[in-house]
Parts: C-alpha cells; sequence; structure tokens
C-alpha cells in the first residue's frame, strides 16, 4: 500500500526537512488531528493559560466599563495627541492579521505546499487580530453605540457618510476584510467539520459538528464546485489583504501632519504588516506544535520559511525607514527635516532606537541558518519583532503629533493605566480566543493535509 | 429501477485516488452517466473522469462582483452628487478618486459573497442528511480515508445486480446498496 510508505524525504531527493514528518497516513492525519478537538483531556497548561487569558479579558471588561462611564478622559490621549495608543494599537493588531491571509491566499496561489499545516491557525489569528482592532476605533469614537453612523443608512438627519474621508474608507476595508476573512476560514473549515462529525464520540458533538458542516459529504460535483470557489476566494483575498493596509496607511497618508504625508506609506505598512504578522504566527506556531506534537506536521521547514518571509519583509521595512529619512532630509521641507531631528534627538528618540534595534538591527540574525532552525531564539525573535513593529506605529502617531508646525500647539504625550489595561485585556481576548479555537476546531486543515499525503505517495511510486 | 423504488444506488469503495479514477473512467466507458464519487479531499482529474461539466461558480463570483462595485460606485455617485452635494476644499462633487477604495471593497466583498453562498446553493448545501448517510462505512470512511464511487439509481442503465457486478468487476470492495428515505 503506497499510502503507508513513508513519504520521500531520501537524501539524493532534498537536503530540505519535508513539510510533512515520514510515515503518515490519510488515517493516522485524520487520528491525529482531530483527537486533539474530540478526545484529548483539557491538560493543565491549557487552564492555566486560559486561565491568564481570563484575566486580561476580564480587566478588558473593565477598561471598557470604566471608558463607557468616565468617556476616553482616562486615556492619555489630549489636543494634539488625539490618536495615542488606540490608533497604535489599531494599526498594530490589523498588520498581524495580514500574515494570515497572506499564507492562505497568495501562498495557496503560489502553490506552496508549505502553507497547508500553518494555514488553519494563522487565519483563526487574522480573525480574531481583526476583532481586537475594531475595537479600538469604536472605543475610541468615544460613543461606540453610535459607530453604526459611519455606516450609509437611510437617517432620519438627512446626511450620509463622507466618501471622500479615509476614515469612512477604513470603515469599509476592514469589514470587508474581516468577513472575506471568515467566508475563507469557513468554507476551509467545512471538509474538517464533516470529518469531526463522523467521528464524534458523543452526540452532542456529533449535533453541533453536523449542523456546522453543512451536511457535507465529499461528493465529487461537491469538491469541484469547492475547490473553484476556494482558488477564487483566494484571487480576492490577496488583492483584497493588499488594499486593507493600503487603506490604513492612508488615514495618515493623506493628512498632511509631517511624517505621515508620504506616497511611500502604502507599501511600507503593507511590508510592516506581513512582517508583523508572520512574527505572531511564528509566536503561535513554536508553543502549538510542542504542546499538542505536532513536530510531524509544522516542521522546522515551516519555521524556516516563515524566517525567510520575515527577514525579507523585515528589509522591506528598512528600506522604508530609510527613505522615509532620505526624502524628509532631501526634500529641504523644514517640518520634514525637523521630524527627522525629532525622532533623533527629541523627547521619544528612545523609542526611535528601540525601533531600530527590534525591526532592523536584531532580524539580521536570520541570515544565519542555525539561528533560523533555533526554535528557542525564533519565538524570542518573533516577540522582539512584534514590539518593534509596535513601536514603528507608537513613532508615527506620537512624534509626528506631538510637535508639528505651531510650537505653541505643541503638547507631549503619555500613555495611562488604562490604556495600558486596553492593550493587554486584547492580548489576553487574542490569545483566550486562540485557547478555545485549539480546543473546538482542527488547528490544522485535515483534508489539505490528506493531499499532501497523497502527493507524497504519488511522487514516491 | 422501476422494481426497487427506495434504491438511490450502489456503493463501492476503493482504497486509492488513482484506483477510483481508473474506477470512474470504467464506468463512463461501460456506458453509466448519472454517479458520483465521495472522497475525503479533491482529487485531481476526477470531476473530467466522471464526465462533469465546468462549474458555474467563477460565472456567479464575476457577477456578485460586478454588482458590489457599480453598485458602490453608483451610490457613492448618487451621495456625493445628487442627495447631500458638499464642497470639500473645492473639489468636484463626483471626486471619482476618493470613491475608488469603497468601489474596490464592495467589489470583493460582493463576489466572495457570492462566491461561497454561490457554491454552497449549488451544491444544494446544506442539507443535514443524504442517502449515503445510511452506509455504515460511508460514516466512517469517506471523510477520512477511503474513495467511493456511487452509481445512482436514477441512470438509464441503472439495475442493482448489474451495477453490483460491474463493481465488483473493477475491483471495488464493500459494495453496498443504498437505501433511499
Amino acid at each position: 500500500m503506497s499510502a503507508s510508505e513513508p513519504p520521500i524525504n531520501s537524501p539524493e531527493l532534498r537536503r530540505l526537512t519535508p513539510v510533512l514528518g515520514p510515515g503518515h497516513t490519510y488515517d493516522s492525519i485524520t487520528d491525529k488531528i482531530s483527537s486533539i478537538v474530540l478526545t484529548r483531556p483539557i491538560s493543565l497548561g491549557w487552564l492555566v493559560g486560559f486561565g491568564i487569558c481570563f484575566f486580561f479579558i476580564m480587566l478588558l471588561n473593565v477598561a471598557i466599563v470604566y471608558l463607557i462611564g468616565k468617556g476616553v478622559g482616562i486615556w492619555g490621549i489630549n489636543i494634539p495627541i488625539g490618536w495615542g495608543f488606540a490608533i497604535v494599537n489599531f494599526v498594530w493588531w490589523i498588520g498581524i492579521g495580514h500574515a494570515g491571509t497572506l499564507i492562505s491566499a497568495i501562498l495557496f496561489l503560489l502553490n506552496q505546499k508549505w502553507r497547508t499545516s500553518i494555514n488553519r491557525f494563522a487565519e483563526a489569528m487574522t480573525l480574531f487580530a481583526v476583532m481586537c482592532a475594531g475595537l479600538f476605533p469604536l472605543l475610541h469614537a468615544g460613543r461606540p453605540w453610535y459607530a453604526y453612523w459611519m455606516f450609509p443608512y437611510p437617517s432620519t438627519m438627512h446626511i450620509w457618510p463622507q466618501f471622500r474621508s479615509p476614515l469612512i474608507w477604513d470603515v469599509f476595508a476592514v469589514s470587508t476584510y474581516f468577513t472575506v476573512s471568515l467566508l475563507f476560514w469557513f468554507v476551509g473549515l467545512i471538509p474538517d467539520l464533516a470529518t469531526l462529525r463522523d467521528r464524534a464520540v458523543s452526540k452532542p458533538k456529533a449535533i453541533i459538528y453536523g449542523m456546522l458542516a453543512l451536511g457535507w459529504r465529499g461528493s465529487a460535483r461537491h469538491w469541484q464546485r469547492y475547490q473553484s470557489a476556494y482558488l477564487l476566494l483566494a484571487g480576492l483575498a490577496t488583492p483584497l489583504v493588499l488594499s486593507v493596509h493600503t487603506v490604513v496607511s492612508f488615514d495618515f497618508a493623506i493628512a498632511i501632519v509631517p511624517g505621515w504625508h508620504t506616497t511611500i506609506f502604502p507599501p511600507y505598512f503593507v511590508a510592516g504588516a506581513i512582517y508583523s504578522g508572520f512574527a505572531m504566527v511564528i509566536t503561535i506556531a513554536i508553543p502549538l506544535r510542542a504542546a499538542y506534537n505536532l513536530e510531524d506536521f509544522i516542521t522546522m521547514r515551516h519555521l524556516e520559511n516563515m524566517a525567510k518571509v520575515m527577514l525579507a519583509t523585515g528589509l522591506i521595512v528598512a528600506y522604508g525607514y530609510f527613505f522615509e529619512f532620505f526624502m524628509s532630509i532631501y526634500s529641504g521641507n523644514k517640518w520634514d527635516v525637523f521630524l527627522v531631528e525629532q525622532r533623533l534627538h527629541g523627547p521619544y528618540a528612545h523609542y526611535y532606537y528601540a525601533l531600530i534595534l527590534c525591526n532592523i538591527l536584531t532580524p539580521q540574525l536570520l541570515w544565519f541558518q542555525k539561528i533560523r532552525t533555533n526554535v528557542i531564539i525564533l519565538f524570542l525573535m518573533s516577540l522582539v519583532i512584534n514590539t518593534g513593529m509596535w513601536l514603528e506605529r507608537f513613532v508615527i502617531v506620537v512624534i509626528s503629533l506631538t510637535r508639528d508646525f505651531d510650537p505653541s500647539a505643541w503638547g507631549r504625550y503619555s500613555a495611562t493605566f488604562w490604556d495600558y489595561a486596553v492593550l493587554t485585556g486584547t492580548l489576553g481576548l487574542f490569545a483566550g480566543l486562540l485557547f478555545l479555537f485549539v480546543r473546538v476546531l482542527p488547528a490544522i486543515s485535515i483534508a489539505e493535509m490528506r493531499e499532501l499525503v497523497a502527493h507524497n505517495s504519488e511522487e514516491h511510486e | 429501477m422501476e422494481s426497487r423504488q427506495r434504491i438511490y444506488g450502489v456503493v463501492g469503495e476503493f482504497e486509492t485516488p488513482r484506483k477510483l479514477i481508473e474506477a470512474a473512467d470504467k464506468a463512463r466507458a461501460a456506458g453509466y452517466k448519472n454517479m458520483d464519487a465521495y472522497t475525503p479531499f479533491p482529487i485531481e482529474g476526477l470531476s473530467e473522469a466522471l464526465g462533469f461539466k465546468r462549474t458555474l461558480v467563477p460565472l456567479v463570483t464575476l457577477i456578485g462582483g460586478l454588482v458590489g462595485g457599480l453598485s458602490a460606485f453608483g451610490f457613492q455617485y448618487w451621495v456625493s452628487v445628487i442627495s447631500y452635494p458638499e464642497n470639500i476644499g473645492g473639489r468636484s462633487l463626483n471626486s471619482w478618486p476618493a470613491f475608488i477604495p469603497v468601489t474596490f471593497e464592495l467589489t470583493v466583498l460582493g463576489a466572495s459573497l457570492c462566491a461561497v453562498f454561490g457554491m454552497l446553493a449549488m451544491n444544494k448545501l446544506p442539507q443535514p442528511h443524504h442517502p449515503l448517510f445510511n452506509v455504515d462505512r460511508f460514516q466512517k470512511h469517506a471523510s477520512a480515508d477511503r474513495f467511493f464511487l456511487c452509481l445512482q439509481a436514477n441512470d438509464p442503465k441503472f439495475s442493482v445486480s448489474e451495477a453490483s457486478r460491474f463493481l465488483k468487476g473493477i475491483d471495488a470492495q464493500h459494495i453496498s446498496e443504498v437505501e433511499d428515505d
């Protein structure tokens, strides 16, 4: 039986680690992945992890309730720094989401087999990151219960949203992004939900997974349409993901504030988004494979490839920083030159240097294969890069706003306890949702892993 | 077919995708038209082997995208020029470049919604029950590790004994009748 034979990993064929550990069959893959959801008992580690997340989710609740009671004055924002943490966090979270779509859509179109075992949880990560991101503009609006004013609906006030404003573009971009990511994720899940339905050990589970699976039975007719729809969704999600961070960067680039008003923003925001997103996928993948013994599915090859993508996008980001800097000086515009001075010597210069250290210098270590294949260093580096990307947004938002054109309108910004409470609260929400996700849905696409087995055994024949 | 009203078809099982494709080829050569295969993952070349036509999903998606994009632009035009004209920085009322981002987003949204819901509708999903779920081995293996071929009773050539014999002849395993209900 060819399917039970080890897939290709003979030394003369390739030196690379395979994308799937040897010896797997359709059945072993189905068993291993579905057992995490169906039969594996809840471990102590999971409980402790989720408990910590739960604490931060409660902190988020408190912070939101207090915010609604008192107003946005409890945050560090003021005039002229009206944006502060809320927008920094919004842009950061949205950026993190981008890697999920990149992995699931762009790598799918490029026929990259190594995407298979990481796309499911990367897409989940996208959804959860966009949920966290969406909270910030909503809360920052001050009266979140009026958020529906941003949507065009026939109102008794006889007015419409201003479609020339990037902030309205943002509403459409982010809500479309969330909807399409959700559809893409769900379509990918349907065959696996059917597997869970058929293997469920208890009646309630069989009923719940059965309802979610919509009666999927793997009919060839269905697969034909399914594959067509999946490919089209991948093709649609690809320009979408590029457009989302482009629109987010328009929030800045269309304003006249020094340091924001620059045409390099869209590409450099998109590269930064993918950079931080891959860092977050690594942050999640490394503990996940260790906790559920998934080293056969999420192999060193995956980690190394993701490290390479981080290195490449990190270099694009470095290029962006350099040209931002260069153009400000070269333009001779005194506000832009002043901004560069502020970044290098101003009151927030240490944030700028920390950003360069995290985002440009540290990732250069990824040139070495020893580093790329060292799980612990890679994990720490992913945390450093995500911190760096957060600092990038802080530098962009705060340094530009504290000292713009008129010295009499200058200000200072420092975050309050409630700023940190909301930020850490969303981190808890994000991680908590991931904890729940790995317990109730297959974190790796079972159907696609079977395709990988079929592919390997055919190559072997 | 007339004698056995309550039969949906006859189903047989194969171990590998390749064997299933060969079986589908043979069934088609033998003159069976109404048949379907059931597999735990999509298999390249299977729909050709079964003689399926092209899907309409791309067309539906295109229509969704066009409707989304055109209605988004049309709506923004209507709002900004007709319903609620406002002078913003002296720009023309129909400042179309500013309408492109929303137009683009809604094109993608319309196309994606149509792709997914069109696919589900054409597949007649959700459909919680199907006759094949009456087959024990189907429940256990169709979503895991086996490849099924079902010759359907609504085929003009179909008869239970003939179809069973045919499946046996092409080395199908665990051949069973599928009761319709």
